[in-house]
């Protein structure tokens, strides 16, 4: 009793001092999933499959949950980490997400991976009003209407957004520029499409005078780069996944095409995309950013990173340091631990959702500097900022200034 | 006119894969008399052991080499531990254990190595051949291996003792027993065959696709349609369906608007089934008599 | 010819079309057995929780799909990697009916079968031609092209391109005291069992016996007047009609479809659910569905990391233990139970 009613002042403590913005949290509150010892979080993630290359994420999360648990949990509460297989297949994901919600009964769903998985729960999700926390992909459909679905809020700036951001820079530099572009074609390749032809606005007809779609079942994407090149192009949006970012780096650089060439984001990273394409091919090459590259030399010094290479050290030795993966699901896994931590003693889905809405300025060390994550009742997209960033041969170089994207709030 | 020439060419390199991997199916067919579906994760867990090999220190072609051998007997202990044990269960069950196969080699070599692309050397360099990077050095000497390979196999099943007798025991494995062929022997070597050529296969497409765990998803299929449309018996006619398959492939995707592009694989396929139509046996194939 | 007469002239087992003489017997047993089957499958829902019901349901759908991948190997002989494209052709007729035609869910499953059975048969008219491996690689085609399709876009108006579309899941009628997930359950279950009738009563039909004649031997079932093309071609519309109605039940069930729901890896799934179940036996598609859905959830519990190699390993251990699938183990168990009935049923129906 006494220690009961030690820790219910101490919560007011923290609460008060916390939240000043939002009272009435001394009452220790709960929903399925949490109690005064623990903290159940599900996640669904592809760890077999065509995309089993992201289970790192969910692999570094599981890792970082663990630090926290050993260095005493989340106000004294141990997080229960269970993640479970989908393949990337969307009926897998519904049968595990009401695994995680009706058998497991986990507080909230953090970090589920793709779009058609994300698509395929969040009905059920929303229905059920279990948090369907910081989904693991950039789709502008989660997040953009947090009225409809109010229990899903993405995390990573949306593919639109980045779209408009390629779009405003080569109108900037390049008015006169022809434009190819390389996609994916799927809802990630063509939501980054959708964002690049809304950026150019009216002058999309003219600017883009190429496209090529290419599918992942395919060996290589050499073909659609020799019909983009006869296209007379001298700009190149490279909406690939890794593999096929780095094999189109390399086919730009073999035919001797010399456009200026941006690469999206997702296959932004030095280590499983640049240099296995060959740094020659790759210098001069442009992205976006906006977490730290663990293979940029850029960051070796960094204090974020070094904090995340001790992590890695003691939690997740034999993880790929090459990824960004690592870094990536080391930064949510932080943003999700600055939630629970801010909803105190109030675990319920509601107060999470809650605080989950509320990141006034967050930074994160691993995030690049400048880009803070905010989300408020209608903002459901936590980092809408990115940089510029320009390969000099062995490490990127940021320029221009941190920019915004323009969708949602 | 100079975009048809750069994708028929791009076109080629790309059938090499293909042709690379139809040798190998169309050795596993002429041992085992079906298609094996973990052929592709066989030649990619092969290409490997040959990167940890190289990680290792070891020079290019000790690498190369010793693969093959490791391959070879691993190949043999397949056969030896998993499938002669169900020798007499049905088709589809042989069909259903590669699938196991498949599904175990994919995900032993995700774990060991990871999913990250890995850069894997090219012993033919990678400058540009014929001028203006029209067709690398690397696709070039692709092809010529595969053309290597196809010699040895077509000396080997025409004019040596081994090769008769494997092909006999593949197509008629009562009589083969019959003229004293050790037909279980037969089987396990092809396997040991076909796991080394899948190896060459894999160790010639990485430096062309990036070196992962699914890098032999696609190619794979393309390999059955490759060795199927050519003629399954035929290792030359392999070689040519790979190379078309190629070529056409690109040709679709650049020449016919929307469909071309967006539907490039489904028109390819479309196109093997209706050759197959007219020409049940593939194109160099033996056509098949049925007797009642 | 080899790999096809292979494949085709020693199937593992026919017990669907059991000896006269010892007929009743079995019967007798098999009735009792399915009896107290269906008396367990009302019962369930009553007891479990929702997710359980969701997955025994999500079974019985896969079930379905298996028996018409059944009617076309096990019975006809004919191989198919391609029954995603007809499960996918299903669940995107209901999709589609019922988001933008208000049409009620079901009454969109009849409609999904007749167009999955016309697509069936359209493409069993030129695999006609084709046999085994040949016949193998097409239908694998259809299986890879089929995503592909399902994406292209001059059909995203009504496919929802890559996004899918996302279906409303149907509550109880009258006023049922039921869940939306035990509603599906017996709405499953109802479908399933008729279908289920369906099969059985076609399989001991004349139709059904010259299905059987064509696999067995082709040349023979031709030289006694039987039409292989029609048949052959009947086969393929029939096995893809139920297949497209386990694809419309199940799109109901997720309440979504997508196209990277529908890849080849549905395909490998339903062949692996048949095999495992045993082919030419229709039961065995219930096992075959219990096996698709629960065994990899067990290898991922088993290991995160390496869950493809234990469910590779599991698969290989089942194939050791019961090559010819539960089909061959339940035939085992009635050779030792009942010694007086011939062991190998098909041996008499089949003329070497």
């Amino acid at each position: 009793m006494n220690r009961r009613f030690a820790l219910k002042a101490t919560a007011a403590l923290v609460g008060l001092a916390a939240l000043a913005a939002t009272p009435a949290l001394a009452q220790k509150k709960y929903d399925p999933g949490a109690s005064d010892t623990e903290i159940k979080i599900g996640n669904i993630m592809p760890y077999s499959g065509p995309a089993s290359a992201y289970a790192l994420i969910a692999k570094t999360q599981a890792a970082y949950f663990k630090k926290v648990n050993e260095e005493g949990g989340i106000n004294g509460r141990k997080v229960n980490f269970i993640s479970y297989d989908d393949g990337y297949s969307p009926p897998k994901a519904v049968e595990q997400a009401r695994k995680l919600v009706e058998s497991d009964e986990v507080l909230l769903v953090f970090q589920p991976l793709g779009t058609p998985s994300n698509t395929a729960i969040q009905r059920y999700m929303n229905s059920k009003k279990v948090p369907q926390l910081f989904v693991a992909t950039g789709a502008t459909q989660f997040g953009d209407d947090p009225k409809k679905s109010p229990w899903t809020m993405g995390w990573q700036p949306n593919y639109q957004s980045e779209g408009r951001i390629y779009a405003k820079y080569i109108l900037e530099k390049h008015p006169q520029g022809k434009v190819a572009v390389l996609f994916q074609n799927d809802d990630y390749g063509k939501d980054l499409m959708k964002g690049l032809k809304d950026g150019f606005g009216d002058k999309a007809k003219a600017m883009i005078v190429a496209e090529a779609p290419y599918e992942v079942s395919e060996p290589t994407v050499d073909s659609q780069i020799v019909k983009l090149k006869a296209s007379g192009a001298d700009v190149f949006v490279n909406v690939g996944t890794p593999k096929f970012a780095a094999q189109a780096i390399r086919k730009v650089h073999e035919l001797g095409w010399q456009p200026v060439h941006i690469v999206n984001n997702v296959s932004s990273s030095v280590g499983s995309v640049l240099k296995p394409a060959g740094f020659e091919a790759a210098k001069g090459v442009l992205s976006t950013a906006y977490h730290k590259d663990p293979t940029d030399p850029a960051w070796k010094d960094d204090a974020g990173m070094k904090e995340w290479s001790a992590f890695m050290d003691k939690y997740f030795p034999e993880g790929d340091r090459t990824s960004s993966f690592t870094v990536y699901g080391y930064t949510v896994a932080r943003t999700l631990e600055h939630v629970l931590k801010q909803a105190g003693d109030d675990l319920t889905r509601e107060n999470v959702m809650r605080q989950a809405a509320s990141l006034k300025d967050v930074t994160l060390p691993t995030l690049l500097p400048g880009v803070r994550m905010n989300t408020s009742a209608t903002d459901f997209f936590p980092i809408e900022q990115m940089q510029m960033m320009r390969f000099t041969g062995e490490r990127w170089e940021l320029f221009g200034d941190v920019i915004a994207g323009e969708i949602g709030g | 006119m100079e975009l048809f020439v750069q994708q028929v060419l791009a076109g080629l390199a790309t059938g090499g894969i293909y042709a690379c991997m139809a040798l190998a199916v169309v050795m596993i067919y002429q041992a085992i008399d079906h298609l094996n579906f973990a052929q592709g994760e066989m030649a990619m867990f092969s290409t490997f052991i040959a990167w940890q090999l190289l990680q290792w220190g070891l020079p290019y072609w000790a690498a190369f080499i010793l693969t093959i051998g490791i391959s070879f007997v691993a190949g043999v202990l397949i056969e030896r531990i998993v499938f002669k044990p169900i020798q007499n269960a049905p088709v589809l069950s042989h069909v259903v254990v590669f699938i196991a196969l498949f599904a175990i080699l994919n995900s032993l070599a995700g774990f060991i190595w990871d999913f990250t692309i890995k850069e894997f050397p090219t012993p033919f360099g990678s400058s540009p051949l014929l001028g203006s990077g029209l067709i690398g050095s690397h696709q070039a000497g692709m092809i010529a291996v595969t053309l290597v390979v196809l010699l040895f196999l077509y000396v080997f099943f025409r004019y040596t003792r081994v090769g008769l007798a494997m092909r006999a025991a593949a197509g008629n494995p009562e009589s083969a027993r019959l003229v004293g062929i050790r037909v279980g022997w037969m089987v396990a070597l092809g396997w040991g065959m076909a796991a080394a050529i899948g190896a060459i296969a894999g160790m010639l497409i990485a430096p062309v696709v990036f070196l992962e765990p699914n890098m032999m998803l696609s190619i794979l299929l393309y390999g059955f349609a490759g060795a199927v449309l050519g003629g399954l018996t035929s290792p030359g006619g392999a070689v040519i369906g790979g190379f078309s398959l190629g070529v056409l492939e690109n040709l679709a995707g650049t020449y016919i608007p929307v469909v071309g592009s967006e539907l490039k694989h489904p028109i390819a396929l479309v196109v093997i089934v209706a050759v197959l139509v007219l020409k049940p046996g593939g194109l160099f194939g033996r056509v098949s008599v049925q007797r009642v | 010819m080899s790999v096809q007469d292979e494949a085709i002239a020693h199937p593992p087992i026919a017990a669907a079309a059991p000896v006269r003489s010892w007929r009743s017997g079995v019967k007798v047993t098999s009735l009792a057995w399915g009896l107290a089957l269906l008396i367990v499958a009302l019962a369930i829902p009553f007891f479990a929780k929702n997710f359980l019901i969701f997955q025994l349901t999500m079974v019985m759908v896969y079930a379905i799909a298996i028996v018409g991948l059944n009617l076309l190997t096990g019975i006809n002989g004919q191989f198919s990697l391609g029954h995603s494209a007809f499960y996918a052709i299903g669940a995107y007729t209901a999709a589609i009916l019922m988001e933008m035609g208000g049409v009620p869910y079901a009454l969109t499953l009849p409609v999904a079968g007749l167009v999955c059975f016309l697509a069936g048969f359209l493409f069993g008219l030129p695999a006609l031609r084709l046999e085994g491996l040949y016949l193998a690689l097409a239908t694998f085609a259809l299986a890879v092209a089929t995503p592909q399709l399902l994406k292209f876009s001059p059909f995203e108006h009504w496919t929802g391109g890559v996004q899918g579309i996302v279906i409303i899941k149907p509550d109880a009628p009258f006023g049922l005291p039921l869940s939306q997930d035990q509603w599906l359950y017996f709405f499953t279950l109802a479908v399933g069992l008729v279908l289920y009738w369906g099969a059985r009563n076609l399989v001991r039909s004349r139709t059904g016996r010259a299905m059987m004649a064509i696999r067995d031997n082709p040349i023979a079932a031709r030289s006694m007047g039987v039409n292989t093309a029609l048949y052959k071609s009947l086969t393929f519309g029939v096995s893809a009609l139920y297949t497209g109605i386990a694809g419309a039940l199940g799109a109901i069930v997720i309440q979504f479809v997508a196209p990277d729901s529908f890849t080849f890896t549905l395909s490998i799934g339903l062949l692996v659910g048949l095999v495992v179940g045993g082919v030419g036996w229709l039961p065995g598609a219930l096992f075959g569905g219990a096996f698709v859905l629960f065994v990899p959830n067990f290898a991922e519990h088993v290991s995160k990391g390496l869950s493809g190699a234990v469910y590779g390993v599991i698969l290989i251990l089942l194939i050791y233990l019961m090559p010819s699938g539960v089909a061959g183990f339940v035939r085992t168990i009635r050779g030792v139970l009942m010694p007086r009935a011939p062991r190998n049923p098909s041996a008499a129906a089949r003329d070497p």
